[in-house]
């Protein structure tokens, strides 16, 4: 059983939840090479996708965990809603909540948004993403992916690469894959790594050829220009920073070893990574994404064990 | 508890024997069936049976796979436990093949209800029948009842068997769990 009812960061999991976590999602990988993909286990589960926040990936993967464990599933969209017309975030949730939802799928721009509605609402929390905050669900494929790749993830290391200032999936990978034991590194511009991130344990580096000769894995970030403050340049141009920063095929190849290649996506190739080197046999940005589907399933497949069963 | 042995080693490997050559009259060469152990307890006993065929009949390829029925249990939410899945590996079509399904005690026949519709998943088998090495009687809450029995016991409620092997750690063999002094 998990020790928490809600997955709201990997930095309330315990090592052996997110074990569970993976032990669960192997069997569901398998569920999902079936020729029929679906369980019938949630049933009487109805499933809340509340995205205050544009997303694809994250959507239709959370949407096709659902379904392929035979909850119900509402979509919601902050676009399309009475979030517009200045209803509070606890009563948009309350008033979904009061249609029988046992569970919730959050993303929204606020960090620490579904801590907040957690201790609001009676229903069990998914933080699909909060803003600069957390995504663990991001961070739990990534780990589980790594360990597919590399056997386990205890004493690998780990470089993160990009805008760690404004990356939750940045902060949530430091937090799952220390607990499991790997060490990481961030990497990226002076301006783009916070002060105080060596608090964490990680370590920094603003040469990305040093940090790919120490790593195992690199894990490539998107520039999140859509976060950065509007005024403040964080670097010069976007040119300069792939220059800087970015991936490509030669360097690629002129490290000693071979390494693994991730990205969280959406991916702007040419920026923080090239076609070629996304495209590579050494890429397993690809099997993320199928395993997003499989970790999904396994944490709420989870935390619905700890929804209480409604007796008529 | 009080421990009563009611099989130990040197019947259960007669009785596995017995079993195999019950399937072997039924399935021939096994060309067109496969056996599915149940996890958890049942791959044990799956796997000791597989042996033993293909030691009496060399020349037949025996298929063998083991299922988790854990996402197709009725208690999902309703029982204090965490229902945690185990390993499923089928690496065979199931589609038009004789199957026979493999545990090792035989209660409620809730299990083996949740294997039924999770092996349904798979493709439609042409046949389904159960073999198990304990069949606890009258304990049944649905109408399901195996074609191969090992021993049949009869036990209350609050007595538990328990099956052992030694590729689990301990000595083959299947103990009565009892409060009742004889």
């Amino acid at each position: 059983m998990l020790s928490v009812k809600h997955l709201l960061g990997i930095k309330d999991l315990t090592r052996e939840d997110i074990e569970l976590i993976f032990s669960q999602a192997d069997e569901f990988k398998e569920v999902l090479s079936r020729p029929i993909k679906k369980v019938p286990s949630l049933r009487d589960i109805t499933v809340a996708n509340l995205f205050f926040e544009n997303s694809t990936r994250t959507r239709l993967s959370f949407e096709l965990a659902e379904k392929r464990l035979s909850a119900d599933v509402v979509n919601f969209a902050a676009s399309s809603s009475s979030v517009k017309k200045g209803e509070t975030l606890v009563d948009t949730v309350n008033n979904i909540l009061a249609m029988k939802v046992d569970m919730v799928v959050m993303r929204h721009a606020s960090p620490g948004a579904g801590i907040f509605l957690s201790r609001h609402i009676n229903a069990s929390i998914v933080n699909a993403g909060d803003g600069t905050h957390e995504h663990p669900t991001q961070a739990l494929l990534d780990a589980y992916s790594i360990r597919e790749k590399l056997g386990s993830v205890k004493g690998k290391k780990i470089v993160i690469v990009g805008d760690i200032t404004h990356s939750r999936v940045a902060i949530s990978n430091i937090y799952c894959l220390q607990k499991l034991g790997a060490e990481v590194m961030v990497c990226g511009p002076t301006t783009l790594i916070p002060k105080h991130i060596t608090s964490l344990g990680v370590k920094v580096s603003h040469n990305l050829r040093e940090a790919l000769e120490w790593c195992d894995v690199a894990n490539m970030l998107r520039i999140q220009l859509e976060r950065q403050d509007a005024g403040v340049r964080y670097f010069p141009t976007l040119r300069e920073y792939s220059l800087q920063f970015g991936l490509d095929k030669k360097l690629l190849d002129s490290l000693s070893k071979k390494i693994v290649i991730m990205h969280p996506g959406p991916i702007n190739r040419g920026v923080e990574i090239t076609s070629d080197v996304a495209d590579s046999d050494q890429s397993i940005i690809l099997d993320q994404v199928e395993n997003g589907v499989a970790i999904r399933m396994a944490v709420i497949y989870l935390l619905a064990q700890r929804i209480e069963k409604r007796v008529n | 508890m009080r421990q009563v042995t009611l099989i130990d080693s040197k019947l259960l490997g007669l009785i596995i024997n017995r079993l195999c050559h019950q399937l072997i009259e039924n399935h021939d060469d096994f060309s067109n069936t496969v056996i599915i152990g149940l996890q958890p307890r049942g791959a044990f006993l799956a796997e000791n049976i597989v042996e033993r065929l293909r030691a009496i009949q060399p020349k037949s390829e025996i298929r063998y796979g083991v299922l988790d029925p854990t996402f197709y249990r009725d208690d999902f939410r309703r029982n204090d436990k965490p229902l945690i899945a185990q390993k499923t590996e089928i690496p065979f079509s199931i589609e038009g093949k004789h199957v026979v399904f493999v545990d090792d005690v035989l209660y409620t026949g809730r299990t083996i209800r949740a294997g039924l519709e999770c092996v349904m998943e798979y493709g439609r088998p042409a046949s389904v029948e159960l073999l198990v090495l304990i069949d606890r009687r009258f304990t049944r809450e649905l109408p399901i009842e195996p074609k191969y029995i090992g021993k049949s016991v009869d036990s209350y409620d609050d007595q538990k068997v328990k099956v052992m092997w030694k590729k689990d750690g301990g000595e083959d063999k299947v103990l009565l769990l009892t409060d009742i002094t004889p």
